[in-house]
């Protein structure tokens, strides 16, 4: 008996089983094969717990889950109606286990997985019902596990996948991938949805960093699943994730031993992941073949230039702010401007960054966000105004959303005094 | 030393998200683990499935449906050897099935 089922294989199996089961039930039986998914992974809890694991478990898992269907067909093909796009196949024995058993082929699988995630980011679904969705769907996170992940309650999320649901159901179909015009437009609000995740996993207010490491997991194999889908390997899906795969490199020395926020100058690049470096650059390489960059080419090029220096003062802060030139152009946010601003002080000093961030426009959407009191501090400091950057880092300390966040600026207070 | 029955009753998983039963699988294997470990596991037995199942009861040899839907239905079942009942019954406190609302039932088999 193996000592341990691969990480995560209940999960990632639950999101491929659903995937394939809501393609044959058609997308108005959602909550069958959500129930059919779930007798297929309680069956295979309570057989493996005594015989041990197979030596397959996602075959044995997808074989239990085809017979689940093929039971659920059988039994309810004259009460219920199924996807209408295999019309009659379902109808007949002859043709009804040949059917399914092509719909459980390793190949349809994966194109079911996406199209999937295509539904999930249907236009009339909120951005952040569609991330819970996806988590729900694909992900295998239960409502509490969502719901502990964002902060949020459990009664909040289940209202808000019910909705969501519900809305799906009523879309009637899938996603279907031979209207193309569609196609980017859709894929736009996967890589949107996808980014957010990565983006509460690796900035989120989440106070358990496993917590949070796991959200930027999810997204990174969400992306990875779109690289290997001729439709949806766009440069603009390998630029997200080249962005996320050289963000999450850093992740290993994002805190020191005493569990506090590094910040980047400070971190031991030794401890970054140069294996996620290296595909990090790959995939940006891969994204290059196109006329059209993204805010995700400029993000994933800006993160390159850190991933690549070997040492913070080596870093080409000129290339960098050109960089964030280009981001604004696509994105003028004030979060962008603060950013180039920050680049801007490490090119030509801080007095130079204080100048750009009084002139960021619409800087009032930045009061509540800590790391712009933060970055006023450390330049206040720099020109050895301590007293008003110990101003700055109280309020940044005030407007601290997680334990790490407060920790760290609680540092930044002491360095005042 | 002496053998005694397991008999997992009751415990529901519908509930529970993946990575949850995932873990909960874990948790069994490493009690299974430890209860070979340990020299007490004779046999790892069989889960019965919940599913399907007939009664035949009587001179008349009456077949039914199920038994189903019982809240403590015998779901599985372990050979153990231990000491006496006393040990028996301490064997059970890894058991993950607590933590679904489950229980263990320690029968002890009478030998020859």
């Amino acid at each position: 008996m193996p000592p341990s089922v691969e990480e995560h294989l209940f999960r990632r199996e639950a999101g491929r089983i659903v995937s394939a089961l809501t393609r044959i039930f058609g997308v108005h039986n959602l909550a069958l094969a959500e129930d059919v998914t779930q007798d297929a992974l309680c069956r295979a809890l309570e057989v493996w717990k005594l015989r041990g694991v197979p030596e397959n478990p996602s075959a044995w898992l997808m074989m239990t889950a085809k017979n689940a269907a093929l039971d659920v067909l059988r039994r309810e093909r004259t009460a219920r109606k199924f996807a209408p796009e295999f019309g009659r196949l379902l109808d007949s024995e002859w043709t009804l286990s040949p059917t399914v058993t092509e719909m459980f082929s390793a190949h349809e699988i994966s194109d079911d997985v996406l199209r999937m995630m295509f539904t999930c980011c249907h236009p009339k679904i909120a951005e952040e019902a569609q991330i819970a969705l996806i988590l729900n769907i694909l992900s295998g996170f239960g409502v509490s596990e969502i719901a502990h992940a964002f902060l949020s309650s459990h009664a909040a999320i289940e209202k808000r996948l019910q909705r969501a649901k519900h809305d799906l159901a009523e879309s009637k179909t899938l996603f279907d991938f031979g209207g193309e015009a569609d196609i980017s437009v859709r894929l736009d609000a996967i890589h949107s949805a996808i980014y957010l995740l990565f983006n509460e996993g690796y900035h989120g207010s989440h106070p358990e960093e496993t917590v949070r490491s796991e959200l930027c997991r999810e997204a990174l194999r969400l992306c990875d699943l779109l690289t290997r889908h001729e439709k949806t390997a766009t440069p603009d899906t390998f630029a997200l994730g080249s962005l996320m795969c050289l963000h999450a490199a850093r992740m290993p020395a994002r805190l020191n031993a005493a569990g506090d926020l590094n910040l980047l100058r400070d971190q031991d690049r030794s401890l970054w992941d140069t294996e996620r470096i290296a595909d990090g650059l790959r995939l940006l390489h891969l994204a290059s073949d196109t006329k059209e960059i993204s805010e995700y080419h400029v993000e994933a090029a800006i993160t390159a230039e850190h991933a690549t220096a070997p040492a913070f003062q080596d870093t080409h802060w000129g290339r960098i702010v050109e960089l964030y030139e280009t981001l604004f152009k696509i994105r003028p946010t004030p979060v962008v401007a603060l950013q180039r601003a920050i680049a801007i002080a490490q090119r030509d000093g801080a007095a130079r960054g204080l100048e750009e961030l009084a002139a960021i426009e619409n800087v009032d959407r930045l009061k509540q966000y800590p790391f712009f009191s933060a970055a006023l501090g450390d330049f206040e400091l720099q020109l050895g105004k301590k007293e008003r950057a110990l101003t700055h880092f109280e309020d940044a300390l005030r407007l601290s959303r997680n334990r790490a966040e407060a920790r760290f600026f609680e540092l930044r207070i002491a360095a005042c005094k | 030393m002496s053998e005694f029955l397991f008999l997992y009753r009751g415990g529901s998983l519908m509930t529970r998200s993946p990575a949850e039963m995932q873990a909960t699988m874990q948790k069994w294997m490493t009690w299974m683990k430890e209860l070979g470990e340990k020299g007490h596991l004779k046999d790892a037995g069989h889960p019965l499935d919940s599913t399907v199942g007939k009664t035949v009861k009587g001179a008349k040899k009456t077949v039914t449906d199920g038994p189903y839907a019982e809240k403590d239905l015998v779901g599985g079942y372990s050979l153990i050897t231990a000491k006496d009942l006393a040990q028996a019954t301490e064997l059970t406190a890894g058991c993950p099935i607590f933590e679904v609302d489950g229980a263990v039932e320690v029968r002890a088999i009478m030998a020859m």
